[in-house]
């Protein structure tokens, strides 16, 4: 179904800052559309991102928009979301924002599971400040704090908010919009904590220095490696080195914070009672 | 118990005087992270909140729990937090977010001897600049001090009041002395209390300009989820809340930012004096140091000293003016303060030569005894 989304956008602030053949947009067109199926009211979504190019999003979005500080953006979506538990908080993030300043922020938002759903753009750099290496960035790949090839390894931020306690767990790529909508779709429709992270290039910086090519070759390039969750269990772990395993990972039913602490509000004001 | 005028006496802790207050004052949001001595605060607001509706958490950091009152501040509820020292610099980044996006909120500091971890849980006075300066960048702060615990309950409903109608942070800085210390409160009946609520829009949603200001300075502002679709970032923005980098509008933004405090600042700006008339010598404190102050005064009248004090219970904006007056009457000003000497140069700026300014500093931990004081002004 062809969801028309020009109604979320201020496209009085167009053209957005976001590089040339930068994958960002995809994703955003890919939330979007997700809010567009739900039918969701603009009042009552509120968005919310930290600091980096994937937090610039919010500042195009018809809704109620917070650009906050570096890492922070799901602590404040915590505040928002406790104190009004009917709107539909959304984080946009990064994954220098939530992965390194703010990970901690992210394993206890999803050890709570507080209602928020969470969309990382994982461009595997920091984009903003031109190109340093993230969490997220491979071992061996470049960058510009990485010239001899990066030392560290990557998170696998999915298995972290899973086994954190999060209620819903998916990870797709700029080259499956689709399926990543249908994901953010799921996220914003399931109680409790929700993570989608969304693998998106970033020609600029993570695609130059690597010789990714363009950025339809690094499209193709995450196509090609993509491996459905499924498909990947049946394989030896050696054999998924290097590729994007892309899926529902998690869908979990734990209560959710704000609706728990209905319940002690009750118990609190009985004892106010007696 | 029923007291004088119905009101109700209760002998309180300062620090569960402040949670009293902050309930009373409206306050229905509360994020913290355990920190000693502020502690109290947190435990009271996690039993008393619920009961009236209100929401409690603790954060995973003093970071989150600055972040989460900014955000449910946003909603519309009144949101406060409370930390010492180390947990007050954590907050700084996101205080500044607050005064620069104009979100209200309160935040408690209990000062403890500090830097770093220091003499836990010793009092100091070491956080005068911090709460002035702690966050980068120039940006307005309210910052009230009180010396007893009846004035922790004033001040916390203050703090409260000038945050929603100035739409600012403010912090209430106390000392470990008061926050634990024990004493006789007259707590008002709710219809008693002043209270202030943000300035809202009067105009539709689709008018309505989050960041254009009033002839006070400050803007009006919409709830989250109320039909106001808004955005907020720590980006410099103009009238519509959107980023701009227009040097006009970027200036525009600090001076009035500024000027939002500065036309406020005699509604304010709290002091409490004693003998200051014909005194010669006048001590200038704040917080329990306030408490010797007013004590040493007195025990130098009785031997004859023309000596009188002023108490300042807001300390940013510091009142220049004030003190400045009080300079240019008197002989000297003595300035005493569990620090190395922080309130001393504002004294020192707003006296600008007309008067002897001396300092005594405390820094073992231990509060100034009235004595120390008296012996000060017999010195000089």
């Amino acid at each position: 179904m062809a969801v028309p989304i020009d109604d979320y956008l201020r496209t009085q602030f167009m053209p957005h800052i976001w590089c040339p053949g930068c994958g960002h947009g995809i994703i955003l067109g890919a939330v979007l559309r997700a809010i567009g199926r739900l039918d969701l009211p603009k009042d009552e979504v509120c968005i919310v991102s930290g600091i980096g190019c994937a937090s610039r999003a919010p500042g195009y979005l018809d809704f109620n928009t917070v650009h906050t500080t570096h890492g922070r953006a799901l602590a404040f979506a915590t505040g928002i979301k406790i104190a009004r538990p009917d709107l539909h908080v959304i984080v946009l993030t990064g994954d220098g924002d939530a992965a390194a300043i703010g990970g901690n922020h992210l394993i206890h938002a999803a050890r709570r599971n507080v209602g928020l759903t969470t969309v990382m753009f994982n461009n595997s750099i920091y984009g903003m400040t031109n190109g340093q290496y993230s969490p997220m960035t491979p071992r061996g790949r470049y960058a510009s704090t990485a010239p001899y090839g990066n030392v560290e390894r990557n998170f696998d931020m999915c298995e972290l908010v899973r086994a954190a306690g999060g209620n819903y767990v998916a990870r797709a790529t700029t080259a499956h919009a689709r399926q990543l909508s249908n994901y953010v779709e799921n996220a914003i429709q399931t109680p409790g904590f929700a993570f989608v992270e969304a693998v998106t290039q970033c020609p600029t910086y993570f695609g130059r220095r690597n010789k990714m090519g363009t950025p339809v070759d690094m499209i193709e390039w995450f196509r090609k490696n993509s491996i459905n969750a499924a498909a990947a269990a049946k394989l030896d772990p050696a054999d998924l080195d290097g590729k994007i395993i892309i899926g529902e990972f998690y869908r979990g039913d734990a209560p959710e914070y704000t609706e728990v602490y209905d319940e002690v509000i009750e118990r609190a004001k009985e004892a106010a009672a007696r | 118990m029923p007291g004088h005028n119905g009101r109700d006496l209760r002998l309180l802790q300062g620090n569960e005087c402040c949670a009293e207050a902050a309930i009373l004052a409206g306050c229905r949001f509360f994020a913290g992270y355990p920190i000693t001595p502020s502690t109290e605060i947190a435990e009271l607001l996690s039993e008393k909140l619920p009961q009236v509706g209100g929401k409690f958490i603790q954060m995973e950091d003093e970071i989150a729990s600055m972040a989460a009152v900014i955000g449910a501040s946003l909603t519309g509820a009144k949101s406060m937090t409370a930390t010492s020292g180390p947990g007050f610099s954590l907050k700084q980044e996101n205080i500044g977010f607050a005064s620069f996006t104009e979100v209200p909120c309160v935040i408690v500091n209990v000062q403890r001897t500090g830097p770093s971890t220091g003499l836990p849980t010793a009092p100091a006075q070491a956080d005068l600049m911090q709460a002035r300066w702690g966050t980068h960048g120039d940006h307005p702060i309210v910052a009230l001090y009180p010396s007893t615990v009846p004035e922790v309950f004033d001040l916390t409903i203050k703090a409260f009041n000038i945050a929603e109608q100035l739409r600012v942070p403010v912090i209430l800085l106390m000392d470990e002395v008061v926050g634990h210390m024990r004493e006789k409160v007259a707590i008002p009946h709710q219809s008693e209390i002043e209270i202030v609520s943000r300035p809202q829009p009067d105009v539709p949603p689709e008018e309505y300009l989050p960041y254009a200001a009033g002839p006070d300075g400050v803007p009006p502002m919409a709830p989250f989820g109320t039909g106001y679709r808004w955005h907020v970032t720590g980006l410099y923005h103009d009238e519509t809340g959107f980023p701009t980098t227009a040097a006009p509008k970027v200036d525009r933004l600090m001076k009035r930012l500024y000027s939002k405090i500065e036309s406020a600042a005699d509604e304010i700006t709290f002091t409490s004096d004693e003998f200051l008339d014909d005194a010669d010598t006048v001590v200038v404190a704040c917080g329990i140091t306030a408490r010797s102050a007013r004590r040493s005064v007195r025990l130098a009248r009785e031997k004859g000293i023309r000596a009188g004090m002023v108490q300042l219970k807001t300390i940013w904006p510091f009142p220049y003016d004030l003190v400045g007056d009080i300079a240019g009457r008197v002989d000297r000003i003595i300035v005493p303060e569990m620090n190395m000497g922080q309130l001393i140069g504002e004294v020192e700026r707003a006296a600008k030569g007309r008067c002897e300014v001396v300092g005594y500093s405390r820094v073992d931990g231990e509060p100034i005894a009235p004595a120390e004081i008296v012996a000060k002004i017999e010195e000089v």
